[in-house]
């Protein structure tokens, strides 16, 4: 059993525990002088955490507004795919939410900026008399970036929660006389709370640090805490500092989750059926 | 009732559902969730590597390759290619948005790369910290130093010794389309006036604490280079006072630029020859009250691990038939007096590219401190953060 054991517990040793133990040790260092970590002892890179406030509220009010965004646009999809689509095509279209993903990330969101450039959307809708529409470089260009990179991690597990309901449920809730709306909230919406828990976890775990959809379709002016960081090691080098914005991360990051696993582990078939 | 005999199972569904039950429930629901998280899994995979800014090691045991770090739309493809098809050497091009970016690669170690492109202000840093190597010139006989003004290959000299070969030099001004803005900045302070009245949501600084801060400090009057702490917080006031009026934070200017979205911006006079040639209102202003002017260099870092491939390849751009094709595409102007006698004359005289020297008297060559100094590097991103 010991043996079997560990090459999981050296996988964690080595790929978890030893970084975040470098990072605890260099968070509590100081800056060398061109840069890099200079060793020592000292509370003050925590001290100068609130000179990051912003990018720290900004992550924390844009990651569950994302999440929720990417639920809202996933669901319907998800269900449509698992409940109304016929058999034939559904592979075809499964499929079809994973092509995207063959492409970079930075590629795709690239294009973003043309897309909600001033030459983009908001012409087609100055054509249309909408005119002075500004979206590249706004919240709501983050927003659509987030949405846009995140849906198929949002619509799969949910996509696997609805696909396994079990739709015998769903005749026996028409029999008993309950409309779809009905069927829809007391049958559905309850089963695939484990897909919804998932996928929620899933798009804002990685939402915490993201840097990129930010950092282009942002114009750098909406700034998240994972900016802060990439400038932090990128261009300032200050690796103490940096490891201290990313300890907090961890720690908000573990205060979030397990207070979101609570709320999910308190709906008894979340508890049994969590893909988690 | 009619609502729910509507329902009613069809014969079709009912054998669908039979079939269903034959083939296994459990076994297809535990299939459906291991390729569902499966699915989930490889989209993840999929996304993190590619979130990562370089892979630029994945190569560093290849022989056929070459790993070149510069800057974005400062090469020409034509030539990479052409040296490929002479030396079987692959050549991997990195793209960089700041020195420091490069500084912050290098001083981590293990990049892989062979050669990159640093600017003059950078090189004793990377000399002082043993991140880049002394040339051997007798391996670039291409490198003429007579044809090159000292004034622009003066940095690559280090107490004595050759660590660079020069590539291209520039200005930093501003480019504003004139169609837009009709007040005709002239200087940093026009800038940051405009920035706040007529320009207002539609201005571009760097993501470059250099270009940025300087430009800030150029407005107060100050030196481009200011370590001063005073001076600095200043120049802080200044960027966080115009931060609600700007467009973008981006050393990636040219897509707002042509978008029409931006009408003014912190502007390299390279991409300034690129914009103004494609769309005329584009022009270029060096400021009256200071910028910067610079030299790129080509470099060898010290843990180069295909050396001889370096060498090729810097012996290569050296030729000033090549270099002269190099400017060709990105617009900015070689240091080398062969190469600039090949181009176009037009190019030779060009204002934007060379400037009259009256025009040029306040512009200040990049210092060393400022690539180190924690005070500059802290403003820029706290003034990101605000």
């Amino acid at each position: 059993m010991a043996a079997l054991l560990a090459p999981t517990t050296l996988w964690f040793l080595v790929m978890l525990i030893m970084p975040l133990i470098v990072i605890l040790i260099f968070s509590f260092g100081e800056r060398a002088a061109v840069g890099g970590y200079g060793g020592g002892f000292t509370f003050e890179q925590y001290a100068n955490l609130p000179a990051r406030l912003k990018a720290f509220q900004n992550t924390l009010t844009y990651a569950p507004l994302g999440t929720l965004l990417s639920l809202l646009v996933a669901y319907p999809l998800a269900y449509f795919l698992a409940l109304k689509v016929d058999r034939r095509f559904k592979l075809v279209l499964l499929v079809l939410v994973i092509v995207p993903f063959w492409t970079s990330l930075l590629i795709r969101t690239y294009a973003w900026i043309y897309i909600l450039g001033g030459r983009g959307i908001p012409t087609i809708l100055e054509w249309i008399g909408i005119e002075g529409v500004r979206l590249i470089n706004t919240p709501t260009a983050v927003l659509i970036g987030i949405v846009y990179g995140y849906l198929p991690l949002m619509v799969f597990p949910v996509y696997v929660s609805l696909e396994k309901l079990d739709k015998s449920l769903l005749e026996a809730s028409n029999d008993l006389g309950g409309n779809s709306f009905k069927t829809f909230l007391q049958i559905t919406l309850p089963l695939s709370m484990p897909g919804i828990a998932t996928g929620c976890m899933l798009v804002f775990i990685l939402l915490m640090g993201e840097f990129l959809i930010p950092a282009f379709l942002g114009g750098g002016k909406v700034f998240f805490i994972g900016n802060a960081m990439v400038d932090l090691f990128l261009q300032s080098r200050n690796w103490p500092f940096g490891s201290a914005v990313a300890a907090t991360l961890v720690v908000i990051m573990l205060i979030t989750v397990s207070i979101y696993m609570r709320l999910a582990m308190r709906n008894k078939t979340g508890a049994d059926q969590s893909l988690m | 009732m009619s609502k729910n005999s509507d329902k009613q199972i069809t014969s079709k569904q009912f054998m669908r559902q039979l079939w269903r039950y034959k083939r296994g429930s459990i076994s297809r629901r535990e299939f459906l969730g291991v390729t569902g998280l499966g699915m989930a899994t490889a989209v993840m995979g999929a996304a993190i590597p590619s979130l990562l800014p370089q892979k630029s090691w994945a190569s560093t045991d290849l022989g056929d390759r070459l790993v070149f770090s510069t800057w974005p739309n400062y090469w020409n493809q034509a030539n990479l290619d052409e040296f490929t098809a002479n030396t079987g050497v692959n050549i991997q091009v990195n793209a960089f948005g700041s020195n420091e970016e490069m500084l912050a690669k290098l001083q981590a170690g293990g990049t892989g790369w062979d050669v990159f492109v640093p600017t003059n202000y950078t090189i004793s840093n990377y000399v002082e910290l043993g991140l880049i190597q002394e040339l051997d010139l007798s391996r670039i006989p291409n490198y003429d130093a007579s044809a090159n003004n000292p004034k622009f290959a003066g940095p690559a000299t280090v107490n004595g010794k050759v660590y660079c070969v020069p590539k291209n030099w520039g200005t930093t001004g501003f480019i504003i389309n004139s169609n837009k803005i009709t007040s005709g900045p002239k200087s940093w302070k026009d800038f940051f006036e405009v920035t706040k009245g007529e320009g207002s949501g539609h201005t571009i600084v760097h993501d470059y604490q250099l270009t940025t801060i300087g430009a800030a400090l150029c407005a107060l009057g100050y030196s481009f280079n200011s370590i001063d702490p005073n001076e600095l917080a200043e120049a802080e006031a200044v960027l966080i006072e115009s931060k609600p009026h700007l467009f973008a934070i981006t050393s990636d200017y040219q897509p707002g630029m042509r978008s029409g979205d931006a009408w003014m911006s912190i502007c390299w006079n390279g991409d300034a020859t690129q914009l103004h040639n494609d769309l005329p209102e584009m022009q270029y202003v060096i400021a009256s009250d200071g910028g910067e002017i610079w030299t790129d260099f080509y470099a060898i870092p010290a843990e180069a691990p295909h050396l001889d491939a370096a060498y090729a390849f810097l012996n290569y751009m050296q030729d000033p038939a090549v270099q002269a094709r190099d400017a060709e595409a990105h617009g900015y102007a070689p240091t080398d007096a062969r190469a600039i006698a090949l181009q176009p004359a037009s190019l030779a005289t060009d204002p934007i590219l060379h400037p009259a020297e009256e025009l040029m008297n306040g512009l200040e060559f990049g210092a060393a401190q400022t690539l180190t100094d924690p005070n500059r590097a802290e403003l820029i991103a706290r003034f990101k953060s605000a």
